[in-house]
């Protein structure tokens, strides 16, 4: 079996406490939730931190509150997240999305900041040592002594050999449905706490995709009040009915003012190595059409750029973009689920 | 018991059962569901040492050097190994010994196995490996069959027929193109079916020692425990009788255990040189390594048929992506042309096949071993032509069914054939007739059929002793075990064992030890593979326990005064049918026996019919007796997107007599799970970087997250239906589950999607993005397919020529020189 290399151990028991040993501890230091993305990742010798700092013991992580705004932290587990009450209907799409991450072990000890920092994945880079050594590695991962990068200075991003760049993809169910509910974000490092939007934490970069900085700690989840008319949702393209991370996501949230679009905010995931938001003004100020949804999702996606590094071709993701925005756009119009939705869904053929 | 004629031999068949046909708990269960069953990984002994492998990181090149001076240097390493210390070769085919342990000069996959280390702890082991320094000199890599046929140098294996095609096989019964071009309609089609691979859940692991008496014992996750004892006593020189195989219950089989591999061999030969326990488990890219999954076929059928589209002769061309490896390939090979006829009449028939040599994980035999990629072409190509000629596909099949008893254009025997019940059943079950057709668009319903072996007519190397064999002890505490090769893989076979044992004495499955697949205290049973267990084994199983109930009946008979021919064995009794309150307890009526007869034991072979095929290549086909099954499987496709999705399939599987009915539905169903997983996901890629940039060329996924099999939530609604028709040749009338309906669920869902949105899906696995691709050209007034394009132009030998049964044949082919066993001669070195 694979087995993780040896690393220190800490467990803090205050965000303060375990915001100084990662302050102390250096970039060597990486910071432990659920463990389901980093522990698969260290047998694979992806990250090979010298420390780790385990957040299971910050029970300020785990806490729900909500008021004008709802905060959530971000040390709930998912399975708590799908069952947090106090989410509510109108932002549905973050419950879907949550229960729709991986499977229900892992759900249960995943948690939603560390969905929200998932590494960014890709089919050249989630692969053992010895497979990456088959590649002579890429650039997102080189040899453990950089042996790759003294060869190739910059390494290769195999999926786009002749890009400067590393293409791995952003993974996260919980991101696009949360940029879509207008979240924001806590940071905490030893230096005290700062507050961005969630879509300002991420970095069009499969590397350097988080603004987080090494010693901070995302803390918490903030969720501004929904007024009346507000609708969400999220779909998830995947080829299984469970496990699988998605090649496509797509949180959706709209402000209805009788049937007319008052306000609207569409995050595509899985697309690029970023939660990708897709600019709504075209819906704004008219009833959801068949028309209205087809000229939308069709322009829609434009900035979506699969590559052939996940799961299913990638011109078939592209395509499915904007059936998937249209199916979410119908849902949140009140359409009873139609055949994509049902399939996607695995749900039994309709009587007769 | 009144059936019971007087005077009559013992019968099984015709008595009243107890056991047998009754839906019960498999006899280890209990053992499963709480832990207690120890797989090879759970094992752990004092002083045990592990060992890890340095596999290539190149898909083809030659070592130059080796050094491993630093890993030996390291903390905890026991033992550095390579290949030199093990420089004689094995393999599973007496005619493929190119396996070694440890590569010699060649790596020819990426994974292939260039030394081993030995140490305290895994870690170290680990450690060690890296730091093991090879230099290697990079050659050409072959990727795929078609590329084979290009790249005749360098060639991976010396022993290959022409550059690196392995072997090529050409069989003719009957004038074939004379057929074809007096037929009515001539249907040519192409298709290709994607390797995939087993995925047991349990990782291959073994563990070897020496005993007190210095024997090497191996406990290793294996289904066939003599065939790897074979490997170890010819690769690392030993004499057998010095050598025990222990087969772990496994953890999933399928046909990927069923190979000896290197891993076995290294760690036996670590143990023999370090006089210590050396263990290995490896981690699921290594399986993905180890591999012997299904070869990715292409194949070409051309068929002509009649004006009501009866099959009036068919021409079959395979070409097989091998792998690196013989490992079972010669078989697979044949196999791909070997079971065509056994399910509807064909007439006049020609198979030619080819197998390459590529620089990729070996493959070999995975559930419906070969005959899987055929039958979807088939099922496919049959369904075109009903189409074609307006004909229902559920008519068209049964009227061309094949008669029970009859002889095969190729010389297969069939007994019983209940495949006529089974297409009634998913017919009726599914409203095909009323439904096929007339579906709306995006909903649809596909049929197809399938035929199975149960167990290989000959072993993997020639011989003429049984294939199976079973031994009893019974003693005075009424105790009885049960000795037998075959190995537990999941499957069920030690419930098959205690079941047909306890169903003779008259005792329950559960008072039964089972001992099996220990190649030091069972008879040699060839293994679990083939789906011959249950028939090989079980005949043996009969033979034994009916001569350890001769001995009890004369014992209690004397005891009781009363004629043996009156004697009942049931409920845990020995009793007179007359007057029932008289007789014994089985536990008084061994005692009896053990005074009587004095140490009680008894023995059972089996060894299969021998087959009416006399040309070279028929050895691989003929079978004691065929397992049929019928599928009707529905899809829901969504016309925008080609997104499918499978909510319901009925299946019908004729299996002679259920043995254990909640086994045999649990076999169907899994057969289903695993189908399906191949018709709509699984595939065992490869990527080939760029090769201006790298000569690298591996597995796309061998991971279980990323190479996609069904979950639980992908699996559709089952309807079993289960024919029994009790065959003459097979235990109580059984013949095999384990393998048999797995192979229409492929086809039928290509023809569901047919019916649901018009398009044809010509190769597996058949995902959203081609049924979208082939909408898309149908949309465009193009042919509606996706599929492969031709079939490259292959040199074939003159086929043997061998007149049908029906053309005065006598199973010898007419152009080549009459040899003594030829059937067998594929099987001898």
């Amino acid at each position: 079996m694979m087995r993780a290399p040896s690393f220190r151990y800490h467990a803090p028991k205050s965000v303060a406490e375990a915001a100084k040993i990662l302050r102390e501890e250096g970039p060597a230091a990486k910071p432990l939730a659920g463990g389901t993305d980093l522990v698969p990742n260290l047998k694979r010798r992806h990250q090979t931190p010298s420390v780790l700092v385990s957040l299971r013991r910050l029970d300020e992580l785990r806490a729900v509150t909500s008021g004008g705004e709802l905060t959530l932290g971000a040390g709930l587990n998912l399975s708590a997240v799908t069952r947090a009450a106090e989410v509510g209907p109108a932002r549905r799409a973050l419950t879907i999305a949550a229960s729709k991450v991986a499977t229900p072990h892992i759900r249960n000890s995943a948690t939603l900041g560390g969905n929200l920092c998932l590494d960014t994945r890709c089919n050249y880079y989630n692969q053992n040592y010895e497979w990456r050594q088959a590649i002579d590695f890429c650039k997102k991962a080189p040899g453990p002594d950089g042996s790759a990068q003294q060869e190739v200075t910059v390494g290769t991003c195999w999926v786009a050999p002749s890009s400067p760049r590393c293409w791995a993809v952003s993974s996260s169910d919980t991101a696009p449905a949360l940029i879509a509910l207008g979240a924001e974000v806590s940071l905490v490092s030893a230096e005290g706490e700062r507050r961005i939007p969630l879509h300002a934490l991420y970095h069009d970069d499969g590397m350097a995709y988080l603004t987080k900085k090494h010693d901070e700690l995302l803390t918490a989840v903030h969720l501004p009040a929904l007024g009346e008319g507000w609708k969400s949702t999220y779909w998830k393209l995947r080829r299984r009915g469970s496990f699988d991370f998605p090649v496509l996501g797509v949180g959706a949230a709209l402000r209805f003012e009788g049937d007319v679009v008052a306000e609207a905010r569409v995050t595509l995931g899985a697309v690029a190595s970023y939660p990708v938001s897709v600019p709504t003004d075209e819906l704004l100020g008219k009833p959801l059409s068949d028309e209205a949804i087809e000229a939308f999702a069709a322009g829609a996606t434009r900035p979506a750029k699969p590559l052939d590094n996940t799961d299913y071709h990638l011109s078939w993701r592209k395509r499915m973009c904007s059936a998937y925005i249209a199916g979410a756009l119908k849902e949140l119009r009140g359409d009873p689920p139609g055949l994509l939705a049902r399939t996607a869904a695995r749900l039994p053929i309709a009587a007769g | 018991m009144s059936e019971i004629n007087e005077g009559q031999l013992y019968r099984p068949q015709e008595r009243e059962l107890n056991v047998i046909g009754k839906p019960r708990r498999r006899v280890d269960a209990r053992a499963k569901v709480t832990g207690k069953t120890e797989f090879a990984d759970d094992l752990s002994l004092p002083n045990m040492l592990h060992c890890r492998l340095l596999r290539s990181p190149w898909p083809h090149a030659r070592i130059l050097s080796i050094d491993t001076s630093e890993a030996e240097a390291l903390p905890g390493v026991a033992l550095v190994m390579t290949g030199e210390l093990m420089p004689v070769s094995y393999g599973i085919l007496p005619v493929s010994q190119d396996e070694h342990p440890l590569a010699l000069e060649i790596v020819r996959h990426v994974g292939d196995p260039v030394a081993a280390v030995v140490a305290q702890t895994e870690e170290q082991a680990q450690a060690a490996c890296e730091a093991i320094k090879v230099d290697y000199e990079v050659l050409t890599t072959v990727k795929d069959a078609e590329h084979a046929l290009k790249v005749l140098e360098p060639k991976i294996h010396d022993y290959a027929q022409e550059g690196n095609i392995h072997k090529k096989v050409a069989l003719q019964f009957g004038d074939v193109d004379g057929a074809i071009e007096g037929a009515a309609h001539v249907f040519e089609d192409v298709f290709f079916y994607e390797g995939n691979t087993h995925l047991p859940i349990e990782q291959h692991a073994s563990l070897a020692d020496l005993d007190k008496d210095g024997n090497l014992v191996l406990q290793s996750s294996t289904q066939t425990p003599h065939y790897v004892h074979r490997a170890l006593s010819k690769a690392l020189q030993l004499e057998p009788h010095k050598v025990r195989v222990i087969a772990t219950p496994n953890g999933g089989g399928f046909g990927g255990k069923s190979d000896p591999f290197n891993h076995e061999l290294v760690v036996c030969k670590a143990a023999l040189m370090l006089g210590r326990p050396v263990k290995i488990c490896l981690s699921r890219e290594e399986v993905f390594y180890c591999h012997r999954g299904r070869h990715p076929v292409l194949m070409r059928f051309r068929t002509g048929v009649d004006e009501e589209g009866q099959v009036v002769g068919m021409d079959l061309e395979t070409l097989l992506d091998g792998g690196a490896f013989g490992s079972y390939g010669v078989a697979s090979t044949f196999y791909t042309g070997a079971l065509q006829t056994v399910t509807y009449q064909i007439p006049r028939y020609r198979f030619r096949g080819a197998r390459a040599f590529t620089n990729k994980p070996a493959c070999g035999p995975k559930r419906g071993h070969g005959t899987v990629q055929p039958r979807f072409g088939q099922e496919i190509q049959l369904d075109k032509i009903a189409v074609a000629l307006g004909k229902s596909p559920v008519d068209l099949r049964q009227n061309m069914l094949v008669e029970p008893n009859s002889l095969t254009a190729n010389y297969l025997t069939v007994g019983t054939i209940g495949l006529g019940e089974c297409i009634e059943k998913v017919v009726e079950g599914s409203r095909f007739r009323e439904r096929w057709g007339n579906l709306p668009e995006g909903q649809g319903l596909g049929l197809a059929c399938s035929s199975y072996l149960c167990g290989a007519g000959l072993p993997i190397y020639w011989n003429k002793m049984p294939h199976s064999g079973v031994q009893l002890r019974l003693d005075r505490m009424g105790a009885v075990t049960a000795f037998c090769g075959a190995t537990e893989i999941g499957q069920g076979s030690d419930d098959v064992l205690a079941g047909i044992v306890a169903e003779i004495l008259g005792i329950g499955p559960d008072d039964i030890h089972v001992r099996t697949g220990q190649t030091d205290i069972t008879p040699i049973d060839l293994g679990s593979y083939s789906s011959r267990v249950t028939l090989m084994m079980g005949n043996a199983a009969i033979e034994a326990a009916e001569r350890a109930r001769a001995m009890i009946s004369v014992a209690v008979a004397e005891k009781l005064d009363l004629p043996e021919d009156r004697l009942v064995f049931a409920g845990r009794r020995v009793f007179d049918r007359e007057d029932p309150e008289q007789g014994l307890s089985f536990r008084e009526a061994v005692v009896a026996a053990e005074a009587k007869h004095g140490t009680l034991g008894a023995t059972g072979s089996y060894r299969p019919p021998r087959s009416p095929a006399r040309f070279k290549g028929g050895g691989v086909g003929p079978s004691p007796a065929y397992s049929y099954s019928a599928a009707v499987v529905e899809v829901e496709v969504c016309p925008d997107t080609g997104w499918l999705h499978v909510p319901k399939i009925w299946i019908g599987h004729d299996i002679g007599r259920s043995l254990n009915p909640t086994l045999v539905r649990g076999q169907v169903e899994g057969s289903v799970y695993m189908g399906l997983g191949e018709a709509i996901m699984e595939e065992s890629a490869f990527r080939r970087l760029p090769p201006k940039r790298s000569h690298a060329s591996v597995h796309k996924f061998p991971s279980l997250l990323e190479y996609k099999s069904p979950t639980s939530l992908d699996m559709p609604e089952i309807v079993t239906y289960l024919i029994e028709e009790p065959d003459p040749k097979g235990p109580f009338g059984a013949k095999e589950v384990g393998q048999g309906p797995l192979l229409p669920i492929m086809p039928a869902v290509a023809n569901a999607i047919y019916d649901a949105v018009g398009v044809r899906i010509d190769e597996t696995p058949i995902t959203p993005d081609k049924v979208l691709r082939a909408l898309d050209a149908k949309r465009k007034g193009k042919e509606g397919r996706v599929g492969p394009k031709g079939f490259p132009a292959i040199g074939w030998p003159e086929p043997f020529q061998v007149p049908p049964p029906w053309e005065g044949g006598d199973g010898r082919a007419t152009n080549v020189p009459e040899r003594k066993k030829s059937a067998t001669e594929v099987f001898r070195k």
